[in-house]
């Protein structure tokens, strides 16, 4: 039991940190139609971001984050600007790539400044643990979980309720019609980077909590794997990317656990596999028939 | 009556394909205008290219006294010009309500009295207003998709065919409203297949032929013509 329990918490907070990462991903998609192959790389920059902060510059690490989310946002933002918007009339395999040469780009610069040696992620070292039903809990552990909540349930609002929000999803719907309405689909492109940048920078720091050390090589299989998660969750759906990302988390948590270690990415991707084959939008992907 | 919409001599392609060529015509205010024709003689383009959703290689367009050929597209919502697109395109997945208030995302002071005035028009749009549009009926759909393109409070309203798809008796209600809105001020351009209904309401008319404009005249002037007559009324 106790170690039933261990294993659904931490594939809650590793669920967590994949459904934060896929949020970008399907967000991304949703709007822009296009699988930014950087974003995981995003991840790696705000975690090397808080420990310049903290480590180099003596920031509190929660000033650490902050400044993380900031650099992110304003990255996520800049990458879009030079490196798609240019590519917006190409075709989707150009973009793609590009996509995959920004990728490139942020490991190497990672590795020039910070060098190919593992740097360890200073964050949180004091935070206490709790017993819960008789399994030993990190404090941190805790605290992902109930952040990432708060950013999904505050994601939700900030999507169904603000003028913004809705205008992301007009925009993901139909962006002739949305311009039709005056709504500037550049605009909501720059916004939609700038919170999925950010969210990835949330999720580096419980990442570098829960793994410790950072590489520049850091971002590419969380990235991977949200990617997974978005796809999973129905690409493109905001509630599937926060489901396919918890998902994943639990099914690789009790592979590992009670199956084996080696084979957990393994049956992982063969869920996803299996998923596709039955539903191929992905457990929350929708198609509306449209009326004549 | 003054000229309020322009569009003088646009050229719009598609790859290699010439959709329209050398369109020129105008609208004055407070007029209903036809553009007829055949399928894919470029009447469709030819508004969603006054729209700014499609941009011409030459020429102009001027509303309101303001070339708009330099305008990005969002933008053109805000001069008063709105298009009730083919198709509708209508957002599906948002509600009813939701819909409305992109109508008024260039004009969000508008929005209380833009539903108002909408929900008055459509009453049934009211009794819908929490439900998403893609659950909506084809005549729904298309009440909301002009009830959208109301919320900006446009001088001018263009509309692509809005009959498309519906029932006759649907038909009848929609070009009432037209009538309707044109008679409380707001100008009309009509894009139809139905000729014989647009030619009914309509003030001026417009044929467009292979990417031209080929005809023009009084609508009813035009009805009576027995090429007209042959081609598209079918009598």
């Amino acid at each position: 039991m106790t170690v039933f329990i261990r294993t659904l918490i931490s594939g809650l907070n590793l669920g967590s940190i994949y459904a934060l990462i896929a949020l970008g991903y399907s967000m991304v998609y949703g709007i822009a139609r296009m699988l930014n192959f950087a974003h995981g790389d995003i991840i790696m920059v705000g975690a090397y971001s808080g420990i310049v902060a903290v480590m180099s510059i003596g920031l509190p690490p929660i000033v650490g984050i902050l400044l993380g989310v900031i650099v992110c946002a304003l990255l996520g933002i800049t990458i879009e600007r030079l490196a798609y918007k240019p590519l917006r009339q190409a075709p989707s395999l150009s973009i793609l790539i590009t996509a995959i040469g920004v990728s490139y780009l942020l490991q190497n610069l990672a590795l020039i400044i910070f060098g190919p040696e593992q740097k360890a992620y200073p964050m949180f070292s004091g935070v206490k643990s709790f017993q819960i039903l008789g399994a030993k809990i990190d404090g941190i552990t805790i605290l992902t979980l109930a952040v990432t909540a708060c950013i999904m349930i505050g994601l939700n609002l900030f999507i169904n309720k603000t003028k913004i929000g809705k205008a992301m999803r007009a925009v993901s719907e139909d962006k002739g019609a949305a311009e039709l309405m005056g709504i500037s689909t550049d605009r909501t492109i720059t916004v939609t980077f700038a919170i999925g940048s950010a969210l990835a920078a949330i999720a580096s720091a419980f990442y570098g909590a829960t793994y410790v050390y950072i590489l520049p090589t850091t971002g590419s299989m969380p990235g991977i794997k949200a990617f997974t998660a978005a796809v999973f969750g129905g690409i493109g759906s905001i509630p599937g990317a926060m489901l396919g990302g918890i998902v994943l988390g639990l099914i690789e948590q009790f592979a590992k656990q009670y199956i084996s270690t080696l084979w957990s990415n393994a049956i992982v991707f063969g869920v996803l596999i299996i998923v596709l084959l039955v539903k191929p939008t992905g457990l929350m992907g929708k198609t509306i028939q449209e009326k004549v | 009556m003054s000229e309020l919409l322009k569009v003088d001599n646009i050229n719009v392609y598609y790859g290699s394909i010439h959709a329209i060529r050398n369109v020129s015509f105008h609208v004055d205010e407070g007029e209903i205008v036809t553009l007829i024709g055949a399928n894919g003689a470029g009447k469709s383009t030819t508004l969603n290219c006054i729209a700014g959703l499609l941009k011409s290689d030459t020429g102009d367009i001027v509303f309101n006294g303001e070339s708009l050929s330099k305008i990005p597209g969002f933008k053109i919502v805000n001069k008063g010009l709105s298009l009730v697109p083919e198709g509708r395109r209508i957002f599906l997945q948002m509600t009813v309500e939701e819909n409305l208030q992109m109508g008024a995302f260039s004009n969000p002071e508008n929005e209380q009295a833009g539903l108002e005035r909408v929900f008055d028009l459509f009453p049934r749009l009211k009794e819908r207003r929490s439900q998403v549009a893609g659950t909506l009926s084809g005549g729904e759909q298309q009440m909301l998709a002009m009830g959208r393109a109301l919320m900006s409070k446009p001088k001018l309203m263009m509309l692509d065919e809005p009959s498309m798809g519906l029932s006759p008796i649907l038909v009848d209600q929609i070009f009432e409203i037209i009538k309707n809105l044109n008679d409380t001020g707001t100008t009309i351009l009509l894009v139809e297949q139905n000729a014989a209904a647009a030619l009914d309401i309509a003030d001026r008319a417009y044929v467009m032929e292979t990417s031209r404009i080929v005809m023009e005249g009084k609508a009813s002037e035009l009805k009576e013509s027995n090429q007209i007559q042959k081609a598209y009324l079918g009598q």
